[in-house]
Formats: structure tokens, C-alpha cells, sequence
């Protein structure tokens, strides 16, 4: 089973190196604590910029996704792993695209508008 | 090892267009891994609904107002630990230790559905406050995009549940196997997606 698995790619969450490996849960707990700690920490404190906060916590969240992603569904760039790779690298470009794409346009849109209340007093 | 088998190891010489199908399970594992990533990409959807109109409050309260950090911070935790947890019933799963399983997946449905009971408090409490689902364009999305978590979060509860009675009626059958593996892949991108719920509706409220 294990060298039909090595020559046909491997399907996610299977960890290459343990089946029987309960250290990898371990490690990404270790890991994503402290993430998460510190995202909500960010968002409390006073002691960072605050117009920088946002960034800080995207850095923290896109940080815990990949611990997720390695730790817990064992995806990563090996070899045997590269459908999954794909895929998921899809997946990501078409979620940054419809987030970002329609934060942008919203934002253009809104620029480019007038404001709600001129529009109501225009009307009177 | 089988003929058969010999020919798939990848020392073989035989080239890997001349190996044949992959077995089910690989094929499986990437056909769900498929499903779960159209499923991120409704949520990216919502999201991007979520932050479009997160600041068209009509009036009514704001994220900042609304969200109580703590409570969020309950929640997160929970979901994080029943990801652990998840995992170790997988491997309890994959070892065919019954009496693991059970207990991992125990706690794991426990989490859960504490996450799903806090959840509800929060949102029984801000209907009761006003601020439902209909006061405004914010307070729609934020019902809809932390609801169909919610959703999801709940489905998986009932699936593990099944998943739980077909081990106990059919034993650790390869399908089974399968089906649970799939459950594991289904709950840990639950908690990605709740990562990104926490930073940008909690956590990035203003």
C-alpha cells in the first residue's frame, strides 16, 4: 500500500513520514497557540502602531492558515504531493481574487460616487 | 508483494502513464481536497461580501460595539483544540484502536458543539439586543458569513456522528476508513476558515 502510495502522489492529510504520528498535532498546536494568542494580543494592545495593527494581524492569521495546512492536513511541496500543491495554489489565487478584486472595486466604486447624503439633499 | 504491485512501486521502470488508475484512497483524499477548496472559495466570496459592507452599519451598531473579544477568544479555542483532538482520532482510526477513537472523537464532538452552543448565546443575544440579521447591510453579511461556519460546523457534528455508528455497526471497513479521512480533511479546514472569521470580522472590527 505504501509503495503504491509513493508512486501515485499522495492524497492530503496523510503524513509522509509517520502514520502513526501523533507529534505533527503536537507541533501545530505549539505553533498555532502562540499565533493565536497573538493575534487577539494585536488586537488589544496599545503598544503596537495602530494603523499597522491590520497588517500585523494578516502576517499572524496567513501564518496560523499555513501551520494548519502543514501540521494538521500535512499538505507540502514533496514530490508525491504536487496535485495537491496545485490545487490548493489554485484555490488561493481564486479566493485573493474574488477578496481583493471586490474590495478594489467596491472602493473605486464608492470613490467615484457621491455620497449618500449630497445625493438625498440634491433631491429635495 | 503481488506482480501488481510491484509494477506501481516507483523503482519499477515502468513508466507512470503505464501504471494505471491511483488507488481509491489517493483518489478520494484529492477529490475531497477538491470539494474543500470550492468550499473555501464560497467563503472567499462571503468574505469579500463581509468586507465590502462592513461599514455600512445604517445607523445601527458597529463591529466595534457588537463583539465581545473574550467570547471570540472561547470559541477559537475550542475549535483549535477539537482540530488537535481530530487528529488524534485519525490516527486512532488509521491504528483501528476502537476504544481511542471513541475517545478522542468524544472529545472532539464535545468541542464542537461547546463552540456551537457559544456561537448561538452570541447570536440569541444580539437578536435580542436589536441587532439581527435584517438592521442592516453589516449585520446581514455578518449573520451570513458566520453562519454558514455555523452551518458547517454542524453538518460536521451530525457526519461524525454517522461516522461514529458505522464504525460501531460495520467496524473499520477500508470505506469507512475512507469516509473518516475525509471527515478529519473536512473539520481541519473548518478551523483555516475560522481563522480567517476571527481576524477579519473579530479582530479587524473598528
Amino acid at each position: 500500500m505504501d509503495r503504491q502510495v509513493l508512486a501515485q502522489g499522495r492524497a492530503p492529510g496523510v503524513d509522509a513520514r509517520d502514520q502513526h504520528n501523533a507529534r505533527s498535532y503536537l507541533i501545530g498546536l505549539l505553533y498555532a497557540l502562540p499565533l493565536t494568542g497573538a493575534s487577539f494580543w494585536a488586537a488589544t494592545t496599545s503598544f503596537v502602531y495602530a494603523p499597522a495593527v491590520p497588517v500585523l494581524l494578516a502576517v499572524l492569521a496567513i501564518a496560523q492558515m499555513g501551520v494548519h495546512l502543514a501540521f494538521f492536513l500535512h499538505i507540502s511541496s514533496a514530490p508525491d504531493q504536487t496535485n495537491n500543491f496545485l490545487a490548493l495554489a489554485f484555490g488561493v489565487f481564486v479566493t485573493g481574487l474574488i477578496v481583493f478584486g471586490s474590495m478594489m472595486i467596491m472602493s473605486h466604486l464608492n470613490h467615484n460616487m457621491m455620497s449618500m447624503d449630497q445625493l438625498m439633499r440634491m433631491q429635495r | 508483494m503481488s506482480a501488481a504491485e510491484n509494477a506501481l512501486a516507483p523503482d519499477s521502470g515502468i513508466p507512470l502513464s503505464l501504471r494505471g488508475p491511483a488507488p481509491v484512497r489517493v483518489v478520494a483524499g484529492f477529490g475531497f481536497w477538491l470539494f474543500l477548496l470550492s468550499d473555501i472559495i464560497l467563503f472567499a466570496a462571503l468574505f469579500a461580501a463581509y468586507s465590502v459592507l462592513s461599514g455600512s452599519t445604517a445607523g445601527g451598531p458597529t463591529a466595534a460595539e457588537l463583539f465581545d473579544k473574550k467570547h471570540v477568544f472561547a470559541e477559537t479555542l475550542c475549535l483549535l483544540a477539537s482540530s488537535v483532538t481530530c487528529g488524534f482520532g485519525s490516527l486512532a482510526v488509521q491504528r483501528t484502536d476502537a476504544r481511542a477513537m471513541y475517545f478522542w472523537m468524544g472529545i472532539t464532538f464535545l468541542l464542537g458543539a461547546t463552540f456551537l452552543t457559544l456561537e448561538g448565546r452570541e447570536f440569541a443575544g444580539m437578536v435580542s439586543a436589536g441587532a439581527g440579521p435584517s438592521h442592516s447591510a453589516f449585520l446581514s453579511a455578518f449573520f451570513t458569513l458566520v453562519g454558514t461556519h455555523g452551518l458547517h460546523v454542524t453538518l460536521g457534528l451530525v457526519w461524525l456522528l454517522i461516522m461514529l455508528l458505522q464504525v460501531t455497526t460495520l467496524g473499520f471497513q477500508p470505506m469507512v476508513g475512507r469516509r473518516f479521512f475525509a471527515f478529519g480533511l473536512f473539520w481541519h479546514a473548518l478551523d483555516i476558515v475560522w481563522i480567517g472569521v476571527f481576524t477579519i470580522v473579530y479582530l479587524g472590527a473598528k
